[in-house]
């Protein structure tokens, strides 16, 4: 507020940035919605560019952790699980770090809202948005997609709604997050293997084309 | 496929893990005081026991942490490591 010129000068470059900016597998979007399939025996792939990620770091238990959960209204989650939901969510990652994901443009409030509650103790909070970007996979045979590329146990009984994994879905270390039923699952992959995770989905999804 | 229990994450395929050596491998205290052999052992000397080894993973694809298990070299059977002694790594 000092400075109000900086200020106007760097929200107008984050707007130029945003308007600039393309997703990793954008430029396949039609390819996918040809290759997505409906019905009782359909899978679908789409793209979710974008999402705000936040790498945080706190020691479970201590009162630095208990104000962030406090200050994100979300508790810090259980190992291999997540908190909240698709829209407000924190990831499990590892016994002192979590992944928080929201929706794109909030990088910089939460950094503000966790930063804050993390002041005078210890622990860290990183914007790791542009690591990632995110494939959202869903429709009856998701399940049956992914099981071909991963040695997890997938069925409900041992993976369901609100868990996550650090894992390998072919040769790329993914973050995969299941968010319902039906089954619908959310993969957190690096932007330069995102198009060979896409390869690898598409052509286990070509059975289901055909119904 | 071996299946490694992360203390973590719980079990996962083997190709998730690297594979980090002898556990309990102290840095000498007082490096200077080492002549070359001495070095050398510490440096590349390793048991080599046919049975329980006590040993250091690293879970690379999965919550990058580092830990210690016990495995069996004539069976690959793996267990848990003791907690008392890793206090403090
Ligand atoms: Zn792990």
């Amino acid at each position: 507020m000092t400075v109000p010129h900086k200020v106007e000068t760097d929200t107008a470059a984050a707007e130029v940035a945003t308007a600039l900016r393309h997703g990793p597998l954008e430029h396949r979007a039609a390819e996918f919605e040809r290759r997505s399939a409906s019905g009782a025996r359909g899978v679908r792939l789409r793209e979710e560019p974008f999402l705000t990620q936040l790498d945080l770091r706190t020691s479970p238990g201590s009162s630095s952790a208990a104000s962030v959960a406090d200050a994100l209204g979300l508790p810090l989650p259980a190992a291999n699980r997540v908190s909240g939901d698709e829209h407000d969510a924190v990831l499990w990652l590892g016994p002192d770090e979590s992944l928080i994901v929201a929706p794109d443009g909030r990088a910089e409030s939460l950094l503000r809202t966790v930063r804050t509650a993390q002041q005078g103790g210890s622990g860290s909070v990183v914007d790791v948005s542009a690591n990632r970007t995110t494939l959202r996979l869903s429709g009856p045979m998701a399940r049956e997609v992914l099981e071909k590329l991963c040695s997890l146990d997938l069925h409900p009984r041992a993976f369901g709604p609100g868990d996550c994994a650090q894992t390998l879905l072919g040769r790329v270390v993914v973050v995969l997050w299941q968010l319902d039923h039906e089954p619908g699952y959310r993969i957190m992959v690096r932007c330069s293997f995102a198009e060979y995770l896409a390869d690898l989905l598409l052509d286990a999804m070509a059975e289901f084309l055909d119904g | 496929m071996l299946l490694v229990r992360c203390p973590w994450c719980g079990d996962r395929d083997e190709a998730e893990f690297r594979y980090g050596g002898q556990a309990d491998v102290d840095y000498p205290a007082d490096p200077h005081q080492l002549d070359d052999a001495a070095w050398g052992e510490y440096l590349f000397v390793r048991a080599n026991p046919a049975g329980s080894f006590d040993e250091r993973w690293v879970h690379t694809a999965g919550c990058r942490r580092w830990f210690s298990l016990v495995r069996d070299t004539a069976t690959n059977e793996m267990r848990p490591d003791i907690p008392r002694r890793r206090e403090g790594r």
